[in-house]
């Protein structure tokens, strides 16, 4: 009976400087093994100069239905935002 | 009940304002189904293109034409593995979508049901097989599941090149001498009208297609996708001063009329009567069963390695 090989999330930073960012999910036996497939399967062209490889069991996610009351409390905070703030015309450097 | 009814109206308004739907989202069975059929498919598709363009790898004119053409089969293993995956984020796994492949339940796109008899029908694949399909991979860019659209984009980025190295390849042959343009010419006739049959039934015909523009997994109807692909080749071919099959200009619709397509033998094709379906199909199951044990062999490598690194000091 032959097992399955587990499914890894892929991140790829594009750039030094730059964040990882998801780019798709791969099956592969270990971190290794999925890192070298990630180079194979996602950076043909030079998309990226590191990998991170996470095992897609690992990763908790939010629930989309509860995504309404989860951001809510953000939405009436408009004083987060610098231009909530009224300031005089031609006033430099704020 | 109220509860679903709740839930389409709900989903469908989020499809009517381009909102991507993405895995964990509520959607409907049927729509989840089609997807899983649609992306399926494609990934199918594309390890079972691999196949046609591979057995020319060897025999490749030219050092160049050698590292395009492996590099170009590469890329279509790696678009068929973004498909797989896209299509796992739907519920099923990679061994259930392997498994309806091998056992013929699951389709792929017929036009890799014939052989590549010649040096020039690679070029001929790339200008007008896979110039077809960007046609349709382009609209798909756009659908409405999110990781799906996402595939598509990656795909389409990296078949452009695909299409390039097949036009210069005929270019190169229409250059040449007059059996190389025999051949080019000759390749151009066999492939057209099985390309064109590539975008499926004509809308009259086409069973899927309502569903799937409501739910904006296709903007675009057959007719008007395969419309458009015939009116930009017939431009393309004139570069090669060849010929396309049967292709008019027609002043009245200011389009390229292409005449009648054979759809009873398109469907017999499908249905695995083509030139290559058996021959396929072998590849990919032998492909599969003689890679068990690398499959097996990595497991065992990984575990070995993970119970080293787990073991207590001595």
């Amino acid at each position: 009976m032959e097992k399955n090989t587990p499914l890894w999330e892929i991140f790829i930073r594009s750039r030094q400087g730059l964040d990882h960012k998801h780019v798709g999910s791969l099956h592969a036996a270990d971190a290794q093994m999925a890192i070298e497939n990630a180079r194979d399967v996602y950076t043909r062209r030079q998309e990226g100069v590191s990998i991170w490889v996470v095992e897609s069991k690992y990763i908790t996610a939010s629930d989309p239905d509860d995504s309404d009351p989860l951001f809510e409390p953000a939405k009436d905070k408009v004083y987060r935002h610098p231009t909530f703030y009224d300031l005089p015309e031609g006033i430099k450097h704020i | 009940m109220s509860q679903n009814i709740d839930f389409q109206t709900r989903f469908q308004a989020k499809i009517d304002a381009e909102i991507k739907i993405e895995p964990k989202d509520w959607m409907p069975e049927a729509y989840r189904k089609t997807l899983i059929r649609q992306i399926s498919q494609h990934a199918h598709s594309e390890i079972v293109g691999m196949l046609p363009e591979g057995n020319w790898i060897t025999r490749a004119p030219s050092l160049r034409r050698k590292v395009a053409l492996l590099a170009k089969v590469q890329d279509e293993a790696g678009h068929g593995l973004y498909l797989y995956s896209a299509a796992e984020t739907l519920g099923v796994s990679r061994e259930q979508l392997l498994d309806d492949l091998h056992s013929g339940k699951a389709k792929y796109s017929s036009i890799f049901n014939y052989p590549t008899l010649t040096w020039a029908d690679i070029g001929t694949i790339g200008w007008l097989v896979d110039g077809a399909a960007i046609m349709n991979q382009v609209m798909l860019c756009r659908a409405s599941y999110g990781p799906y659209a996402r595939a598509m984009v990656r795909i389409c980025k990296e078949e452009s090149f695909h299409h390039r190295q097949g036009f210069e390849i005929l270019l190169t042959l229409s250059k040449g001498s007059e059996a190389q343009r025999k051949m080019a010419q000759e390749s151009i006739n066999r492939w057209w009208k099985p390309a064109l049959m590539m975008f499926g039934p004509p809308d009259s015909e086409s069973t899927n297609s309502e569903m799937s523009t409501k739910w904006k997994i296709k903007r675009e109807s057959n007719d008007e996708l395969r419309q458009r692909f015939v009116d930009v080749a017939a431009e393309q071919v004139t570069f090669l001063n060849m010929t396309l099959p049967d292709v008019v200009w027609n002043e009245e619709r200011g389009h390229f009329d292409f005449g009648e397509l054979d759809w009873e033998h398109f469907w017999s094709v499908v249905k695995g009567n083509g030139p290559c379906n058996k021959q396929r199909l072998a590849a990919r199951v032998k492909a599969h069963e003689e890679g068990a044990w690398v499959r097996e062999a990595a497991l065992a490598y990984a575990e070995k390695r993970k119970n080293r690194t787990e073991a207590p000091p001595q």
